[in-house]
């Protein structure tokens, strides 16, 4: 456990490991989420597949050195498939005694620990809780491969020719890091070099010191000292299908998605939004997408953003809000009207630990009730779900079929841990992608605002401007057919229940729930819906391995259910429901199926542990 | 509905619905409806360009009376939701209409930032000083003391001031009328027709149900003339039954005053003209309240400006013009990407 220094040796021969999982931990100043995007973008271009969790606090600048104000980013790679962004940690790199003692817990036994001596002054032990310098006292970290190194001065002596000021130089600690476990992976630097001058093209003395320090972190690995059993790693790139391919996150693949709806069914994107965390990233995304005639409004609050997007619906544009859990809330009796007078718009949910203001940055799923259940009235719509951070991109251009096909809301669901997390994802080709052009009605021969499709139960679209077929909708009950005031008694249970059948009716257009792994029938199936998808994955196919009766079901469609789903469920002894909330979706399959399910229930702002889901599954099959 | 419009000039009679109309009799509702009418109809307005927003309350139930495009929406987000119209329509002709405590309780915040953006709608506040359609209770514009059934003892709170307000939400548009003024709405309803921003009118409407007369210590005949004063661009601020009264500004504070001319040296000459372009002028002419002095009614305030819908097409246009115009496939591809 003795301080490294820099002496030569031989280039090692690296140890070839199929899978790794690192963590960058330090104070939110410490520039940890950059650094871990860089090391992501190179491992995707190494050719691993990946997987990424970004978790940081909700204060911006939080007193440097708590341990409140720690930012960490945690990336699995590997030569094999990645499901989730790892259970325990292989590296973990800590840049402050805050960050150890948040993160030590997480690493596996006999994982290494790096940790920048420099950043153990005695006035960051205090502020970290340390009694003292658990560097040098602590018998806990006896369980790990500690490396002890002083990044902070080594950093300052690699920029020492740029003349910065000692402050300055330290920023360029993080990328003395990556540079150090780009050489413990035999990685390239290209990559980050290439971003560092694109980004600091306009402060080339910055670039050109940050560059000094990855390649000065990196060299370090190549000649320091390091103990005999860190010689450095090699993972090789995955099996992976062949084509063109860019990570994504799960805002960006809903971004795109959304655009790409809008585009398949030849409508305008009006997109209001009001900014909330985790949500607000989707609206930066579309507001830089104007050259498609991209509309982005970022409203007063999150009642003008759904009704201003509403009101794009009404005139013939398709509207788009999206909030988090309680900006949902507040949207609620403007997404009632929608149902009502039955005009499309798509509310995209980024589910975040709650209620009330919660936990803003960190993940849960406990909106599902919100989102089938959560207005006044009977005011059924559709709810869909995103499972990875590439499937928002197929979920979001089917929320946008729905939405102009039913002509109702829809809500999509996603959540803290999808929006931030980053994949790699094959590069679809929209040119591939059935086409889905909405039908605005111009005919003015026998219209009626609610009349309806037979087969749909939609009622016409009509944008305003359209000659002879002016017409006015709104909230009050409207008479089936003419849209006329009506407190019609009659009317009110006929319009109800056609609201009801209109939703109902889309299980008939929606696909037949499929099995992800397993058989159809069995001991065990696990069922899951959002941001689970990972971890169950893993869970259910290393519990196949060994031998168990366990199938997997993930839920894209959570309102209306797939119409073979109870079927499905039916065959299986037992069903478990994982989910990070206190049983949303299980209350749901039994309210509807009166099927004995169970839930496994999770809320600690985390996602589920691979290991987690492996031990429920044992012991509902050991029951 | 879907009446067959004659190629010939359209009538008021044109933009009324087939729907029965359910104010309660009397109601000044009535007479704005008729005013909205036949601006249209001086105007030769395309309805089918033209679209009414409204919330909730009495004066939102307006569109369903109006054979244009309507929609009767959530109480007090007609603002939002016209502004989202806007956006995705933006050659539209959007109306919206509503009360005060649509407007200014409830709604106040979208009321607020539709001014401030200047999004291009005409803003119809059928000020009451009441609320009517939950039976009577008092609302942000009732005078304190209001007697209510939610304040049997009198409104102890301060009422908002609309035209004020909207002046100081950045408004550019700030006229008042009200509902008997039959020969004088309908020009002020022409000219923020005409106005492109947020035309805001406060129209001070009688609830003859629940605050009948409210407004009579200046609408009824006797007192009119000497206790309102139309202002007129460029013209000079005279009021009275005789014409002689006028306002001029104090000589040592900034505040208006009530002079006769003729009267202690007063000539016309010292008489202020109205500048609509100014906006403190303005907002002491909103100010302005019966009895000390006249209510001011007519354009107060008019200084055009860019509208935010426009401002946000002219963006795209030459965010379009920059990047050349959008390549979803490209888009896609953007950044990063690698070949396996």
């Amino acid at each position: 456990m003795s301080e490294v220094s820099a002496i030569e040796r031989p280039e090692e021969k690296r140890d070839e490991v199929e899978s790794a999982v690192v963590r960058f931990a330090g104070d939110s100043g410490d520039g940890m989420q950059l650094t871990g995007t860089q090391f992501t973008l190179t491992a995707a271009l190494a050719g691993n597949d990946l997987a990424t969790f970004p978790d940081f606090p909700a204060e911006i600048r939080a007193p440097a050195g708590t341990t409140f104000g720690v930012s960490a980013f945690q990336i699995n790679f590997g030569a094999r498939r990645i499901m989730t962004s790892g259970d325990s940690l292989d590296v973990l790199v800590v840049m402050n005694p805050a960050a150890l003692i948040t993160n030590l817990s997480d690493v596996k036994p006999g994982g290494i620990v790096i940790a920048d001596t420099g950043a153990f002054t005695s006035r960051n032990l205090t502020k970290a809780g340390y009694e003292s310098n658990p560097l040098e006292t602590d018998e806990e970290l006896e369980k790990y491969r500690l490396i002890q190194i002083d990044m902070s001065r080594l950093t300052v002596e690699s920029v020492k020719e740029f003349g910065l000021s000692n402050k300055e130089a330290l920023r360029s600690k993080n990328m003395w890091a990556l540079g150090l476990v780009y050489w413990m992976y035999g990685r390239p630097r290209k990559a980050s070099i290439d971003w560092l001058n694109a980004k600091f093209s306009n402060q080339p003395e910055i670039a050109a010191a940050n560059i000094a320090a990855l390649n000065a972190g990196h060299a370090f690995g190549e000649t320091a000292e390091m103990p005999a059993e860190i010689g450095g790693y090699n993972i090789p790139a995955a099996e992976i299908e062949p084509g063109l391919y860019r990570t994504v996150t799960g805002t960006e693949s809903v971004a795109l998605g959304l655009l790409a709806g809008t585009q398949l069914a030849n409508v305008g994107l009006t997109f209001c939004s009001y900014p909330i965390t985790p949500a607000s990233a989707l609206l930066h995304q579309l507001a830089a997408m104007k050259e498609f005639g991209v509309i982005t409004f970022q409203a007063e609050d999150e009642i003008a953003a759904v009704c201003a997007a509403l009101g794009a619906s009404y005139g013939g544009s398709l509207g788009i809000t999206s909030s988090s859990g309680p900006g949902i809330a507040l949207k609620m009796e403007a997404i009632g009207l929608a149902i009502a007078i039955e005009l499309p718009l798509i509310i995209v949910n980024s589910q975040r630990a709650g209620p009330s203001t919660g936990m803003p940055t960190k993940t849960e799923q406990s909106d599902l009730y919100q989102a089938v259940f959560g207005r006044n009235a009977d005011a059924p719509m559709p709810v869909i779900s995103v499972s990875t951070s590439t499937d928002g991109f197929d979920v979001a251009v089917e929320a946008v079929r729905l939405a102009t096909k039913f002509m109702t809301p829809v809500m999509l669901l996603t959540d803290g841990y999808l929006a931030n997390a980053s994949e790699p994802w094959l590069i679809p080709d929209i040119s591939e992608y059935d086409s889905f052009e909405t039908s605005f009605r111009t005919d003015p021969k026998n219209f009626e605002p609610f009349s309806r499709n037979p087969e749909t139960l939609s009622r016409p679209w009509v944008k305003p401007g359209t000659p002879k077929l002016a017409h006015r909708i709104g909230g009050i009950e409207r008479s089936d057919g003419s849209g006329h005031i009506s407190y019609d008694p009659e009317n009110h249970q006929k319009m109800t229940d056609l609201r009801a059948q209109k939703i109902d009716n889309i299980a008939n257009y929606i696909p037949e729930q499929e099995i992800e792994q397993g058989k159809t029938n069995g001991d065990l199936v696990v069922v899951g819906w959002g941001s689970t998808y990972g971890p169950i994955s893993r869970a259910v196919s290393n519990m196949r391995i060994e031998g168990l009766d366990v199938a997997h079901i993930h839920l894209r469609y959570i309102w209306p259910l797939p119409k073979n789903l109870e079927g499905l469920l039916s065959s299986f002894g037992k069903i478990l429901v994982p989910e990070m909330n206190n049983g949303q979706l299980v209350t749901l399959l039994r309210s509807q199926f009166l099927l004995p399910a169970k839930g496994y229930n999770k809320v600690n702002g985390k996602p589920f542990l691979i290991k987690e889901l492996e031990g429920a599954i044992r012991s509902e099959l050991d029951k | 509905m879907n009446i067959q419009k004659s190629p010939d000039k359209l009538t008021a009679k044109d933009y009324a619905t087939d729907q029965e109309v359910r104010w309660c009799p009397g109601c000044g509702d009535y007479a704005i409806l008729k005013a909205v009418q036949r601006t249209l109809a001086e105007l030769q307005v395309d309805p089918d360009q033209t679209v009414f927003v409204s919330g909730i309350g009495c004066a939102a139930r307006f569109p369903y009376y109006m054979e244009t495009y309507g929609f009767h929406t959530i109480h007090g987000r007609s603002p939002a939701i016209a502004t989202g119209v806007k956006l995705a329509n933006p050659d539209l002709d959007v109306w919206v209409v509503g009360g005060d405590g649509d407007m200014l309780s409830i709604g106040g915040n979208h009321t607020m930032h539709a001014l401030r953006r200047n999004v291009d709608l005409n803003v119809l506040l059928f000020n009451n000083e009441i609320y009517g359609l939950t039976k009577g209770q008092y609302s942000p514009t009732s005078q304190t003391g209001t007697q209510s059934p939610s304040t049997p003892y009198g409104s102890v709170d301060l009422p908002v001031s609309a035209a004020q307000f909207a002046l100081g939400a950045g408004g550019k548009f700030i006229a008042r009328s009200a509902d008997i003024l039959q020969k004088h709405l309908p020009v002020v309803l022409k000219r923020a027709y005409e106005n492109h921003g947020t035309s805001f009118i406060e129209i001070m409407q009688n609830c003859i149900v629940y605050n009948d007369a409210v407004f009579s210590h200046f609408t009824e005949k006797s007192v009119a003339a000497d206790m309102q004063i139309h202002v007129e661009h460029g013209q000079p601020l005279i009021f009275g039954s005789d014409l002689d009264k006028g306002l001029r500004l104090k000589k040592d504070a900034l505040e208006l005053e009530i002079v006769t001319v003729g009267k202690n040296g007063v000539s016309e000459a010292d008489i202020l003209n109205h500048d609509e372009k100014n906006r403190p002028l303005a907002m002491l002419l909103a100010s302005m309240k019966p009895p000390e002095f006249p209510i001011a009614l007519g354009v107060i305030y008019c200084d055009p400006s860019p509208t935010y819908d426009k401002a946000v097409y002219d963006q795209v246009e030459s965010v379009k013009t920059k990047n050349g115009p959008g390549n979803f496939n490209k888009l896609l591809r953007r950044g990063h990407t690698w070949e396996v």
